[in-house]
């Protein structure tokens, strides 16, 4: 059977390649302990030695539109070419080809459905920087085959908080039952408080600094009880009109498990929104 | 009054370089082009196939042809991609996240409840 070698949940941020590729005059002055925090984060991953990622992500209008969206999706293909031309024109993210796992795709499929998840399928997605940035801070090389799974944070009317929770705890469960003697490593990104197009976009924070702390402690201690008991999808747009990707956070807490404390925390205060990074080790922390 | 195509429109200029260039420069006549030509493909269909009953209001084609994102805002187009396409066309034009700040400062009297973006 199949080991979950790490769960790691991170908030995806566009600008990192461009902030941590800049040189000189173009480098932002908070580049170099970003890169640094990054560099720390990525070694969570290397050091769980994984054979397959399953990166949870949302398309953000790219290839999934109003005309026929989904809820959940498994992209089940031999590859995924990665980031669209506004992706490119907008935070210079370079075109991708990153590999997939099929088999553990169908598996996730064939599970989810009979464990009633209602999971649409593509068998041609081109990924989008919610799934190429934690490629980028965490596995530049890009050498691991992948399942994407996409959730709707974005489109509403969308799916209640608890059944990212649900859906997490499900995935981690398909993983462990997949029967291949493989090291998967699960990851998933979302967003803390953020703020896009509307008014409290751009600050010198992300829009609700308390909202972010009591994020960072719902999860780095696994409280998905006390998260669940206060967040809804209305109270949602308090924070912030993007803060539904929060879910995604909330999707990882189901895979880590209820009280599962994460064994790396780390953020970092930017403009416009709170960076935040976690890694837990369900069968015990890598030598 | 239809979200959806206020969607629709900055979705399929947004991802099309001619297009953002087209309507940065003239919005007037990329709108009416737009809906004349552009409103009712389905964009999901490998041929081309079309609906019948897709069009703006009055006050919908008035925003889209003013570049107007704080109306747009309160009809509830998605802010995500009012946000994309106007970075697009006018970042360019201002100083590193000068555009940005600008575009939210312009919405400064707006407070929450924030208008419906289900479509």
């Amino acid at each position: 059977m199949a080991t979950v070698a790490a769960v790691i949940a991170s908030t995806h941020h566009p600008f990192y390649y461009r902030a941590s590729t800049s040189t000189g005059a173009d480098r932002p002055p908070f580049a170099d302990e970003w890169v640094a925090k990054i560099e720390a984060f990525r070694e969570t991953l290397t050091r769980a030695e994984p054979d397959v990622l399953v990166m949870v992500g949302s398309d953000h209008f790219h290839q999934l539109w109003l005309d026929n969206m989904p809820q959940f999706l498994v992209g089940k293909a031999p590859f995924f070419d990665a980031n669209f031309y506004n992706e490119e024109r907008e935070f210079g993210l370079p075109p991708m080809t990153l590999r997939g796992q099929e088999d553990l795709a169908a598996h996730l499929l064939r599970a989810g459905l009979d464990a009633d998840f209602d999971l649409a399928f593509s068998n041609e997605l081109r990924v989008d920087h919610s799934i190429t940035c934690p490629i980028i801070t965490l596995r530049p090389q890009g050498d691991l085959p992948i399942v994407p799974i996409y959730t709707n944070i974005f489109a509403p009317p969308l799916p209640q908080p608890k059944r990212f929770v649900q859906l997490g705890r499900a995935i981690r469960q398909m993983v462990e039952s997949w029967p291949e003697d493989k090291r998967v490593a699960i990851i998933g990104t979302g967003h803390l408080s953020l703020e896009l197009g509307g008014p409290r976009q751009f600050g010198q924070h992300g829009p609700d600094p308390e909202f972010d702390r009591k994020a960072v402690e719902w999860i780095a201690g696994g409280d998905i009880e006390g998260c669940l008991a206060e967040v809804t999808l209305d109270s949602l747009h308090r924070p912030g009109n993007a803060t539904h990707g929060f879910m995604d956070f909330m999707l990882m807490m189901g895979v880590a498990g209820e009280g599962a404390k994460a064994d790396h925390v780390d953020s970092l205060d930017l403009f416009h929104t709170m960076e935040a990074y976690f890694t837990w080790y369900p069968n015990g922390a890598p030598a | 009054m239809s979200r959806y195509l206020l969607d629709k429109f900055l979705f399929t200029v947004d991802r099309d370089p001619q297009l953002v260039e087209r309507y940065r420069e003239d919005p007037v006549g990329t709108v009416s082009w737009w809906e004349a030509e552009r409103a009712n493909m389905i964009l999901s269909c490998t041929t081309q196939e079309h609906s019948t009953w897709l069009a703006f209001s009055e006050e919908e084609r008035r925003a889209l042809r003013e570049h107007d994102h704080v109306a747009l805002f309160q009809m509830g187009a998605h802010p995500f991609l009012t946000l994309t396409l106007f970075i697009a066309m006018f970042e360019r034009d201002h100083g590193p996240l000068e555009y940005q700040r600008a575009y939210g400062a312009a919405m400064k009297h707006l407070s929450l409840p924030y208008p419906d973006i289900a479509t």
